[in-house]
């Protein structure tokens, strides 16, 4: 037998993944210790973890790295979405520390899910390879569905982890199988010598069909429509920690395999999926948007908002160009810190023994709690895209790269849907500043650690609304590596 | 040695075979599939095919067994088991399709076909399949068992009795 020629190992470009699943072991371990340790103890560890992946992700910045015979690239792209996705999971495990004491079982299992699925949403983000694509697109979900279902005493919980876990299997198989046609058409799983093999014969019937049935998986989990059945239920049902996580960190991720995908190993297909994802997107900004003026409660609303910010984000993937592509990373990176703001607020919000997720919870917010009021506004304005806050700015990358690459109807699309969604948006603002609760409405359940992460998320927005330039450059020079 | 080895695998696989068929109780009918199919991956083995006996084992004899044996005990009641077949009618097939099938063994036994030959080391056998797994799909390798430890967190979680 010949002895095994092991091929030289660079951990280097792994690292900040290899430390937040360190984390997470660490945190199955501490969970293990005969005499229980605290909550809070167990929270640090893990926002431990993820602070050093944040830095160790900072520290490769214009040092792009591939290791694993180019399954791994950890080029400023994925570095830019690690950052992303890291800031998120820091933001949900503070938001969650005093949120699941009160309401939830006191678990270290639940933050070693919230790491594991973090170390697999920073794998996709990086992934040069089908296999690996896929692998960590199990990685995150899979954490997810078990983290939707956390509080199984609850019918809501069980629906929306069922659901999730069953269409989102479903959602996976067509992914696998596009994956599968893929290799078939062109005889490499690996993106670039995909793009190379597929070069010139953008008709074959294999490749097109494999690129609709990817379209299909990806589609599922950014929740564009027609694929979007699952998210409502499973936000309303979810920890509101968790639906922040689903919200950010798992859209970003996608969002960047996605284009990573798109941009790299199928760029001679590049009419096709434009065209495809111009429809997907005019349809799911619209349809979002409209069924969110109809929702009651707030969870659900920001559900269907998710969705119209999918549909946002979309415009930018077709527009393509570096200009396209760049604008998508600064919205998802606004879109995060809003997003984690306005879950955050509903997580430090209760009412007599229950969870305040309607919108007439919210009455009269303003006179009880000034300053919560002041936050949520705020967050919800830079949802509906109104300078300065951050919300604005990135819609005006998005919109602006769609009419220079010309998709001029495609932006007209988007304003309109914005100046729609300030209907339901407002509302919200409208209850907690000019009506009055009836009985007891939301009050206030003071978290130190909530608190903080709302400042980093207010801080956020305000700066990348202010100062936009610095930010959207890098965003732009991430994706220069893609386009080689 | 082999030849004894594979008189006793092979004894071993018919008879197990044999018990699941006329075993009534459908338990002990699936204790009887999993004899069967680990002897005929003992088989896959003396014939040089290791990492399709290691997949037998796991895939069959491991995972689809525990399911066979979880939807037999969910599924059937008790008097099922023992109850009159109703449609006792159909058991005359069975001559004719038996008849059928020892026809084709004793034409398959008259063509003579000659001991399997064990197989050389092909892309395929074990060796290849470790060394792919341990060069290039190394990452993908190690990124599987972080999966398969977060799949059994997620499920301990969600199983535990105590909330």
């Amino acid at each position: 037998m010949t002895p095994l020629a092991m091929p030289p190992v660079a951990i280097g470009p792994l690292a900040p993944v290899l430390i937040v699943l360190g984390a997470a072991g660490l945190v199955l371990l501490l969970d293990l210790l005969p005499r229980p340790v605290g909550r809070e103890l167990i929270a640090t560890v893990a926002l431990a973890g993820l602070v050093g992946a944040l830095l160790a992700t900072l520290a490769r910045w214009g040092k792009p790295g591939r290791a694993f015979q180019d399954m791994l690239v950890l080029d400023d792209f994925a570095l830019f979405a690690n950052v992303v996705i890291c800031y998120a999971a820091a933001l949900v495990v503070m938001l969650s520390i005093d949120y699941l004491g009160r309401n939830g079982p006191e678990t270290g299992e639940y933050y070693a899910l919230v790491l594991f699925s973090t170390g697999g949403m920073m794998l996709l983000a990086a992934a040069g390879d089908l296999i690996v694509l896929f692998l960590a697109l199990e990685l995150m979900s899979l954490s997810l569905y078990v983290l939707a279902g956390l509080f199984k005493r609850e019918l809501a919980a069980s629906e929306a982890s069922m659901k999730y876990f069953i269409l989102g299997a479903f959602a996976t198989s067509f992914l696998l199988y596009g994956i599968a046609l893929i290799y078939g058409a062109t005889g490499t799983t690996n993106l670039d010598r995909i793009a190379a093999a597929a070069a010139g014969r953008a008709h074959d019937p294999l490749l097109v069909i494999g690129l609709g049935l990817l379209l299909v998986g990806f589609g599922f989990k950014i929740s564009s429509v027609p694929f979007h059945m699952w998210a409502p239920d499973v936000y309303q049902g979810a920890p509101t920690s968790v639906t922040a996580l689903i919200a950010t960190g798992s859209k970003a991720a996608a969002l960047a395999a996605l284009i990573r995908v798109l941009v790299t190993a199928l760029r001679g297909s590049q009419p096709d999926w434009a065209v495809l994802l111009w429809v997907v997107a005019a349809i799911t900004m619209t349809v979002g948007n409209v069924v969110a003026i109809a929702q009651s409660n707030l969870k659900r609303l920001l559900a269907y908002s998710s969705i119209a910010h999918v549909g946002y984000m979309l415009i930018g993937v077709v527009a393509g160009g570096s200009a396209g592509p760049g604008a998508v990373l600064f919205y998802l990176l606004t879109y995060a810190f809003t997003t984690a703001g306005a879950f955050g607020v509903l997580t430090l919000c209760e009412r007599a023994q229950a969870e305040a997720v309607e919108v007439g919870d919210y009455a009269g917010l303003a006179r009880r709690h000034p300053v919560l009021a002041a936050a949520l506004g705020l967050f919800l304005l830079s949802l509906v895209g109104i300078p300065p806050l951050a919300g604005f700015v990135g819609k005006f990358y998005l919109f602006a790269a769609a009419v220079r690459a010309g998709y001029l109807w495609l932006a007209v699309i988007g304003v309109v849907n914005s100046a729609l969604a300030a209907y339901y948006y407002l509302r919200v603002v409208v209850f907690m500043y000019m009506r009055e609760p009836e009985g007891a409405g939301a009050r206030l359940v003071p978290s130190f650690a909530g608190g903080l992460a709302l400042a980093i998320a207010l801080i956020g927005i305000v700066l990348l609304g202010v100062i936009p330039a610095p930010f959207a450059d890098l965003a732009q020079a991430a994706v220069a590596p893609l386009l080689r | 040695m082999t030849h004894a080895a594979f008189l006793v695998i092979a004894a071993l696989a018919v008879a197990s075979a044999l018990g699941l068929v006329l075993r009534r109780n459908a338990i002990h009918g699936a204790l009887f599939l999993v004899v069967n199919l680990g002897s005929v991956a003992a088989l896959y083995l003396t014939l040089g095919a290791e990492f399709l006996a290691a997949v037998q084992v796991i895939v069959y004899a491991g995972a689809i067994m525990v399911l066979f044996v979880f939807a037999i005990m969910v599924l059937i009641p008790g008097k099922e088991e023992t109850g009159l077949d109703p449609r006792r009618g159909w058991r005359l097939l069975a001559l004719p399709v038996g008849a059928l099938l020892a026809l084709q063994l004793l034409l398959v036994v008259r063509a003579g076909v000659g001991p399997v030959a064990p197989a050389a080391a092909v892309p395929g056998g074990v060796e290849a399949v470790a060394r792919l797994l341990f060069t290039r799909y190394l990452l993908p390798f190690e990124l599987t068992s972080v999966l398969l430890l977060a799949a059994m967190v997620g499920v301990l979680l969600l199983a535990r009795r105590r909330v």
